[in-house]
């Protein structure tokens, strides 16, 4: 990919992400967070990407591996945590009947 | 084009449409959950296609397995009992650390490519393509390092790990912090020069900014800046995709980047506060004491429990204010006893939530939630300001500055303009409080003076629990 076509794709996925958000009630704002926290770790790819091109480098190995770690620590995390929250709001309907 | 380029571009595709899917979702009660499912698939889903890709074209080798293997263990493990462990109270602080972490990884991704240029990134570099590298591995790492300490910083203090010291609130912090900003320009132009040791004098300026800057942020802002830092973890990551030229990961951090200023613009309108003064105007409390609103109380009427309870019985109405006060005290689940009691007397009972309830947005509905309110309870504040003047009692539950007449009547009020619940409107208003101590902003609370407000004085739950104790000696609930 030529660096001009990344910025287009940089300046698309911007865009996207202002028009996603547009109307969000607030009770959702915390989960959302979390939620969006958790897609930020998509730094994974890059840790992956590290730890397969390091050619037996072992200091990058272990970097990659150590970064890895960091970014599964934040999806897993950030998604078990947000399903926890939203567990209780959609728990709600099921209980009345 | 072969076969896995072209598998990974698909799977890419779809990944980028479910994951904005997913940040779609989120934002309906809905569809949330789901949403969140959603993404998680994708998150996997570009795993398995990055992988796919790997083994279709140049091979994993056994080594790199076993590095990844190690990391993903132990990386999803620790998240995954941190994530059912801790209470729902510390919400903010664990999204905190989640988020700090995320910065971490983008981080060290940018040291590794810049200490060990990877194979592909070496090969016939011109001079624009090195420099957009090395433009890339900075920022990588400047808002990465900025995330991480940043981030640390503000999950110690809201777990009161650490306390806002006092020279952070005067003028030698911008001094402080302009320095390490100047110093982080100087290593990135020698990093751009060639000199690839002044990597780590950036490393080691970014995060120490990124501690100066969140250091002096008091605890009523903390949860804007989080949200702030959010949106730096989506540029970092944003920027890792730069260093390793992933489009998945530029929009995906794109997307989370400029979702998170979104959010954080929206807590700012919520607590009457421009981003900037979050930034750079110190804690609240400090200014405030120093300006206005530390007048005296005149007319304070106490009350006992027991008036509480029998004004409570006679209402049609009742209208609970819950806040932070509340959380800290652990007193959701009493407050629902009570509640139960009251609407299985015919007692209409309905939550007023502020936008800013709780310590983050939403927060204080996820923790009402846990105690087995019905969401249809729960009222924003532009829906039930004009319901007050009809409603017979308040009960403000450890909220301090979102009721206070001031921020509308006192324009000398650092409140002033703040969105606030109109309490006062109300005919009896009962604010359970520890004592007289300020909220956040460290304002008098003009409310606590007015002739039908009356302080019931007391930790929320033990509050609480004598309440439910008076109810039930008046027959309330016993049907």
């Amino acid at each position: 990919m030529s660096f001009i076509s990344l910025l287009w794709v940089l300046l698309l996925g911007s865009l996207l992400g202002l028009e996603l958000i547009g109307k969000v009630p607030p009770t959702l704002h915390t989960p959302l967070m979390s939620g969006a926290n958790a897609i930020s770790g998509i730094t994974m790819l890059a840790a992956l990407t590290l730890i397969v091109k390091a050619e037996g480098n072992v200091p990058l190995l272990i970097i990659g591996s150590v970064s890895l770690g960091f970014a599964l620590f934040n999806v897993v995390g950030g998604f078990f945590v947000t399903d926890r929250m939203l567990a209780m709001f959609s728990r709600k309907p099921s209980n009345k009947k | 084009m072969n076969l896995p380029v072209i598998i990974k571009f698909v799977i890419d595709l779809l990944a980028v449409l479910l994951l904005a899917l997913g940040i779609k979702g989120l934002s309906k009660v809905k569809s949330a959950r789901d949403a969140n499912r959603l993404a998680a698939f994708a998150m996997s889903l570009s795993v398995v296609g990055l992988l796919s890709y790997y083994l279709g074209t140049s091979g994993i080798a056994i080594q790199s397995w076993i590095w990844i293997i190690i990391g993903s263990i132990i990386g999803s493990l620790f998240g995954a009992i941190l994530a059912k462990k801790v209470p729902m109270t510390s919400m903010p602080e664990t999204v905190a650390l989640f988020n700090g972490c995320g910065g971490m990884s983008s981080l060290l991704v940018a040291l590794g490519v810049a200490i060990f240029p990877i194979s592909n990134s070496v090969e016939n570099l011109d001079f624009f393509k090195s420099l957009i590298n090395d433009v890339s591995i900075s920022v990588s790492i400047f808002v990465g390092a900025i995330t991480f300490t940043g981030s640390i910083v503000a999950m110690a203090k809201l777990q009161g790990w650490l306390s806002t010291p006092g020279w952070t609130q005067s003028k030698v912090r911008h001094f402080v912090n302009i320095v390490f900003a100047v110093a982080s320009l100087i290593a990135f132009f020698d990093l751009i020069n060639g000199n690839t040791s002044s990597i780590w004098l950036l490393v080691i300026v970014s995060s120490l900014l990124g501690i100066g800057v969140t250091l002096p942020i008091g605890g009523a802002d903390m949860p804007v800046v989080i949200s702030l830092l959010n949106s730096y973890s989506g540029i970092a990551a944003a920027a890792a995709g730069f260093v390793v030229d992933s489009q998945l990961l530029i929009v995906a951090g794109a997307m989370v980047g400029a979702a998170g200023l979104i959010l954080t613009q929206v807590m700012c309108k919520g607590m009457n506060r421009s981003l900037v003064s979050v930034l750079f105007g110190g804690s609240l409390s400090a200014q405030s004491t120093a300006s206005s609103g530390s007048g005296e109380y005149t007319n304070i009427t106490s009350c006992s429990v027991e008036e509480c309870a029998l004004t409570l019985e006679a209402a049609n109405k009742v209208i609970i204010v819950p806040g932070y006060g509340l959380a800290v005290a652990q007193a959701q689940h009493t407050l629902r006893e009570v509640t139960k009691k009251l609407e299985q007397n015919g007692i209409e009972v309905v939550y007023a939530i502020h936008p800013v309830a709780g310590r983050m947005p939403g927060h204080m509905n996820v923790l009402l939630a846990e105690a087995d309110v019905p969401y249809e309870q729960l009222k924003e504040m532009d829906v039930v300001n004009p319901d007050f003047p009809a409603t017979d009692v308040v009960l403000v539950l450890g909220a301090n500055d979102v009721v206070n007449p001031q921020a509308k009547n006192d324009s000398s009020s650092p409140l002033y303009g703040m969105p606030v619940l109109d309490v006062q409107e109300a005919r009896t208003v009962f604010v359970i409080k520890r004592g007289m101590s300020a909220g956040y902003s460290g304002i008098k609370n003009d409310l606590f003076d007015l002739p039908n407000t009356s302080m019931v004085f007391g930790d929320a739950k033990k509050v609480l629990n004598d309440l439910i104790g008076e109810l039930k000696d008046l027959g309330v609930g016993e049907k």
